[in-house]
């Protein structure tokens, strides 16, 4: 979207198929569009709020037990332990309960850390970010740039091969690549030695300054490369189908008509309304990544939500998985809801329509 | 009447067939997952469940690759090989029991929400999206931690996350079969509800289906193996949770390349398997895609 539109050649419409080009200047629309959105999007986090809270209480058994984990506890002690989590209330006072709390943003105490499941997330929240930020904007460009050069020059080495590694890394399932990559670089096979840590995000003897900073760079480079290998094929397969959609329209001939060197019909034409689905596909499937980042952060001990959420799953720690799932799921919601309203904005094709 | 639409119907079926057999990759595909299958189904002729005890192992442990062991053995001196060979089944019937149950769930909202206009498709399609954005894996993790592990589990636990997709593109078909003029015709005739859903829609949006659920039996599998990696596994031995003992004993310490590369090379051919012969089928199926080759 840097590469500006050619005034003279109002591409983004000429390729619309209803081309109603004057309600282009006022944001009305978009305003309206994106209220409806955000109403969609609370109503749909307020269904996660009561999906999670029903899944939750169909756990088979007794809860108090579940928690308590087969730790021996007296019915008196069984009691205060039902009294104290509020599970002695009719199930629709916890309701109110949870829902209150949730509100709140009081998810509840962790079982296993014994802290407030708010703080442990608030903890988690930063590596999380970094790792799955770095991964995405990597992934994302490497998929852009890669998915151009095999749509335009369709059927040539470059996109044979581009499409052929897509598949195969399409159908790898992250974890076993995390593991190959943990074996060959992390652990060193035959002749190449271990090159990069894998554990943690940063050395038990970390440094300060610079040096701090570049032993977290070491310790991201094997997360972050599974991360992108997986997530970055389906970028460059929807890049490359949007591009051969652009291929073929009137504005593209147009442009190579006027005389445009063929660069600059990709780079100034078919490139920026190409760019569109793709980004909306990004956000779109941020809960993709999100697995992916459980996988990733769980083979590498990457100290982040996914790892938290798994560390919940293992023991199981319900609350805390209650609460990471909540906040993992209402993320995505609110980026999707947000992918939406861009896309709204900025493609005057879908508002026609 | 019938028997018209059928005649057809069977021309169309071989026709499709002779343009299915010219996808090379396709058949490619095909033929592996035959391969695979049929070795799945065999595999209690010659071996059984001790194969993955750890009691019975008769190897030494961490045995490489050797003509006794063609693929190794693991930390407790099973085979490698006959542990992938029992695993597959595991794996194969949690790919297409969950792949089903996601297609059917799929199929069944996709054409009510097309079919049924107004606010009853309309709610449909509000559910269908909001599953469609919750994270699946996620999800379906916190569904078999809950509902504990069980294969039956693990299979609803991936069934109820992988819908959505599967009803959007069967109600998109759905309504572009609803306006065409025959089902005008056939409602004038007075046919109902059930008649036009399971006459009409469903012979038409089967081919899309049938694409659809290979592609998704590719990432059931997948799924499966994640689901138990991270581990809420069914407790039967199958490729994912062969990679969960390679990770938990330390297979990349020991050196131990054959123990996380062969479960691993099992699931991509499989899954690879499916998914060129689910792409070759979107080929044959849509001549659109054909003609773009993508």
């Amino acid at each position: 979207m840097t590469a500006p539109l050619d005034a003279a050649e109002p591409a983004v419409q000429a390729a619309g198929p209803a081309g109603r080009d004057e309600e282009r200047p006022s944001g009305h629309g978009t305003l309206r569009y994106a209220l409806s959105k955000a109403g969609g999007a609370l109503f749909s986090i307020a269904m996660v709020i009561v999906g999670t809270f029903f899944v939750f209480r169909l756990l088979p058994g007794d809860p108090v037990r579940n928690l308590a984990q087969g730790r021996n506890m007296t019915p008196a002690q069984l009691d205060l332990e039902r009294h104290r989590l509020g599970l002695d209330k009719p199930l629709i006072d916890q309701f109110v309960d949870f829902v209150g709390a949730t509100l709140r943003l009081d998810l509840g105490t962790s079982y296993e850390y014994k802290r407030p499941v708010l703080d442990l997330i608030g903890e988690r929240f930063g590596p999380t970010l970094l790792l799955a930020g770095t991964g995405l904007i990597i992934a994302v460009s490497l998929g852009i740039w890669q998915g151009t050069r095999a749509g335009w020059r369709r059927g040539s080495r470059f996109d044979r091969f581009s499409t052929g590694l897509s598949l195969v890394l399409w159908s790898v399932p992250t974890f076993w690549l995390g593991l190959l990559l943990l074996m060959v670089f992390g652990v060193g096979i035959g002749p190449i030695p271990g090159l990069f840590p894998t554990r943690g995000i940063e050395s038990v003897d970390a440094p300060d300054g610079f040096a701090y900073l570049l032993d977290v760079g070491m310790h991201m480079v094997l997360p972050c490369l599974t991360l992108v290998a997986v997530v970055y094929a389906q970028y460059l397969l929807v890049m490359r189908s949007s591009l051969l959609e652009e291929v073929g329209q009137d504005y593209v001939t147009t442009a190579r008509a006027k005389g445009l060197r063929d660069d600059e019909v990709r780079r100034r034409h078919a490139v920026p309304n190409a760019l569109l689905p793709t980004v909306t596909l990004v956000f779109m499937r941020i809960g993709f990544v999100v697995g992916g980042a459980v996988t990733v952060e769980t083979i590498y001990s990457w100290p982040g939500l996914g790892q938290l959420f798994y560390e919940a799953v293992r023991v199981p720690d319900f609350t805390l998985m209650q609460g990471t799932f909540m906040l993992i799921t209402v993320s995505v919601i609110i980026m999707n809801t947000l992918a939406d309203v861009v896309y709204h904005w900025l493609d005057p094709r879908v508002r026609s329509a | 009447m019938t028997s018209v639409a059928w005649d057809r119907r069977k021309l169309a079926l071989g026709r499709f067939w002779s343009d299915f057999r010219r996808q090379r990759a396709g058949m490619a595909g095909l033929v592996v997952l035959a391969v695979a299958v049929v070795l799945a189904l065999i595999a209690p002729l010659f071996i059984d469940e001790n194969v993955t005890s750890v009691v019975t192992g008769t190897g030494a442990r961490w045995a490489p690759p050797s003509l006794d062991e063609p693929f190794g053995t693991d930390e407790s001196g099973r085979s490698i090989l006959l542990m992938a060979w029992w695993g597959s089944r595991t794996s194969l019937l949690i790919g297409f029991l969950a792949a089903l149950l996601s297609i059917v769930i799929g199929m069944v909202v996709g054409i009510a929400a097309g079919h049924f206009r107004g606010w009853a498709g309309a709610a449909l399609m509000r559910v269908t999206d909001w599953f469609l954005v919750l994270p699946s894996l996620v999800t379906a993790l916190v569904l078999a931690a809950i509902l504990g592990g069980s294969t039956f589990t693990i299979i609803v636990a991936i069934g109820v996350t992988t819908w959505p997709s599967t009803a959007r593109l069967i109600r998109a078909q759905t309504l572009s079969v609803e306006a065409r003029p025959y089902i005008e015709r056939s409602k004038a005739l007075g046919g109902g509800h059930w008649h036009i859903t399971t006459r009409h829609v469903l012979p038409n949006v089967a081919p899309l289906l049938l694409a659809s659920t290979t592609l998704e039996v590719a990432s059931a599998i997948v799924t499966e193996s994640t689901l138990a990696f991270l581990g809420a596994s069914a407790n039967k031995t199958s490729w994912g949770t062969m990679l969960r003992g390679s990770y938990d004993y330390g297979a990349a310490t020991e050196g131990a390349w054959w123990y996380i590369l062969i479960p691993g090379l099992c699931i991509l051919a499989v899954v690879m398997a499916f998914t060129v012969a689910g792409r070759a089928l979107e080929a044959v199926l849509n001549p659109r895609l054909r003609k773009a080759g993508a």
